[in-house]
């Protein structure tokens, strides 16, 4: 594997305010990282350090081999940008406005239908970008941080004005890139959308990264209890709870379900227990910690 | 070279789409016509070439209108783009920022010399309607006039750019290039006619004026045009100014060109250190 991004000790300043601080991280090829944090965390001015639209007041950065803030064009090629509220002269059409791009890029004007194909906007490229809905816009986006296959994709806040079968669609693109071997970085809040498609998530707060691993690491680490949910049969629940020798430590969700936080450690014992009373338990339902309840208990520990 | 062409047509392309160049165009063909059917009326027959009229007056149309047209069009080109946010995905494409600002100044002369070629043009070509004859040395000058205004353009193209540059938001690029216009194309002459009207020539001798006039590109505009050929700086009013003055049309044409190229570098290391 090779690293398509490297930052070292990165610090960024406006003024007196510090938007990363000694900021590192490694980005490997064929990989999908998840951004997330707060707004004002400092995601947006990374992903400006990385395409070198904002130079470092220390440390190094690395972008495809060379530094970012010189602009090789060659560099600039294989990379992809996705800007938060991506925007567009609304006089052009959809198609004038990805043949500019990909101009730009040195693509020819095949690419232009396909990436519209690609994306759904087919039949709405010859339509000015000004009669565009807020998704159609952000799909035009997408399309043009497609251009010329990059090998490298930046996405601030892609899926903001996308509806759930969009986003589908949106996440399966971003898979189909990274099995090329495209490294695509996605900065977003909506961390449950992301569960299954990011590798690694990393999560910043005030310019500092405060965790970085995959999914499971950061569950090992954060350690939080998995929540068990149990379906009992009508009127069963009762003698249940009392054979399991629950005693406060869980809740009634309703008549018949219960659900009960527990760590690793005990997990397995509990779900075994419960599993031998199947007259009575009829279902029984783990949920890890999702991302988002990751991602607070992070935050939350950084407070503390 | 490539990059600054695409961006140059891309340009052209948006100013045809947001009616900028149909504005432009209709705006200094409906206003050069009006002159030169209503502008001959009054002198009669004068023994001058009817062309020369219309040359005077388009002159004195354009030291107003093309200023501000370039500075409508310009002002918004780098500020406008980076409110809209269309500037930051612009930048992480594979072209330098100096290409940007090459392209739209391409572009937009492009849109200046369209409109005032064919606004200016129209007039000229249904003088011959009316039943008057243009004789060739006419028609060079008429030439040279189209020439220059679309120079002007450009130095106001620039400081446009220069402007667009540096301020923090549209508005504020709105206001000045206002403030800018006013100056060089009201303020700066009035100023210095009150300047030479206390003085009465014991300062501002004719070389210091020339060189005071160099400092205002509408009126470097204005002696290229109106003190030019002899019988147009008579028609004028230039012939005392024109007669004292050092300044041939290359030396003009030069301060012009500096002009375009001063406010344009200056725009460009503004743009380049602009952080987004």
């Amino acid at each position: 594997m090779t690293s398509n991004v490297k930052l070292d000790a990165v610090v960024k300043r406006y003024g007196a305010r510090v938007a990363t601080d000694q900021f590192s991280l490694v980005l490997e090829e064929g990989e999908t990282i998840a951004l997330v944090g707060h707004n004002g965390a400092g995601k947006t001015t990374l992903i400006k350090l990385v395409l070198g639209l904002i130079r470092p007041d220390a440390g190094t950065i690395c972008v495809l081999g060379s530094d970012p803030a010189r602009g090789d064009a060659e560099v600039r090629r294989s990379l992809g940008y996705l800007p938060e509220n991506v925007a567009f002269n609304l006089a052009l059409t959809g198609r004038e406005t990805l043949s500019f791009y990909a101009r730009l890029k040195g693509e020819s004007g095949g690419v232009v239908r396909d990436l519209l194909e690609h994306v759904g906007l087919g039949e709405a490229g010859g339509r000015r970008v000004g009669t565009y809905s807020k998704g159609m816009r952000q799909r035009l986006g997408l399309a043009q941080a497609l251009i010329g296959k990059p090998r490298l994709l930046l996405l601030d806040e892609p899926t903001t004005g996308l509806d759930p079968a969009l986003r589908q669609h949106f996440y399966e693109i971003v898979r189909a890139l990274r099995d090329e071997g495209c490294t695509v970085l996605i900065s977003s809040h909506a961390l449950a959308e992301m569960e299954g498609y990011a590798d690694r998530v990393v999560i910043m707060d005030q310019g500092r990264k405060i965790a970085d691993g995959s999914i499971d690491d950061l569950r090992r680490i954060a350690s939080m209890p998995s929540r068990i949910r149990l379906r009992t049969a009508p009127g069963e629940l009762q003698q249940v709870e009392t054979h399991l020798g629950l005693n406060g430590c869980h809740r009634r969700l309703s008549d018949t379900t219960i659900e009960v936080n527990l760590a690793s450690s005990q997990k397995i014992q509990f779900i075994h227990h419960a599993a031998a009373l199947e007259d009575q338990v009829l279902d029984i339902d783990v949920l890890p910690p999702s991302l988002d309840e990751l991602y607070a208990h992070f935050l939350n520990g950084r407070a503390a | 070279m490539k990059s600054i062409l695409i961006i140059a047509l891309k340009e052209v392309q948006e100013g045809l789409r947001n009616r900028w160049v149909v504005a432009a165009t209709a705006l200094l063909a409906t206003l050069a016509l009006t002159l030169t059917f209503l502008g001959s009326a009054p002198t009669g027959n004068v023994g001058v070439e009817p062309l020369d009229i219309v040359i005077v007056s388009l002159s004195s149309l354009t030291i107003f209108l093309v200023p501000l047209i370039a500075l409508l069009i310009s002002h918004d080109a780098l500020v406008g783009e980076v409110e809209r946010g269309t500037m930051l995905l612009l930048l992480s494409y594979p072209l330098t920022r100096w290409q940007i600002l090459l392209g739209k100044f391409i572009g937009h002369i492009a849109i200046l010399a369209f409109a005032t070629t064919i606004g200016y043009g129209l007039a000229a070509a249904s003088l011959p309607l009316t039943g008057t004859s243009v004789n060739l040395g006419s028609l060079t000058a008429f030439a040279a006039m189209i020439g220059s205004s679309v120079v002007l353009g450009g130095v106001f193209v620039a400081i446009g750019y220069l402007i667009s540059a540096l301020s923090a938001n549209r508005g504020s690029a709105a206001g000045v290039a206002i403030g800018v216009w006013l100056f060089f194309v009201l303020l700066f002459d009035m100023a210095l006619l009150g300047v030479l009207v206390v003085d009465q020539g014991r300062v501002i001798t004719a070389s210091v004026l020339d060189a005071v006039l160099l400092f205002n590109p509408a009126d470097v505009y204005r002696l290229l045009n109106l003190a030019g050929s002899g019988s147009v700086s008579m028609l004028a009013g230039m012939s005392g100014l024109a007669d004292s003055s050092v300044l041939t049309a290359p030396a003009l044409l030069a301060a012009l060109a500096v002009w375009i190229l001063l406010p344009l570098a200056f725009a460009g290391l503004a743009f380049s250190r602009r952080e987004l």
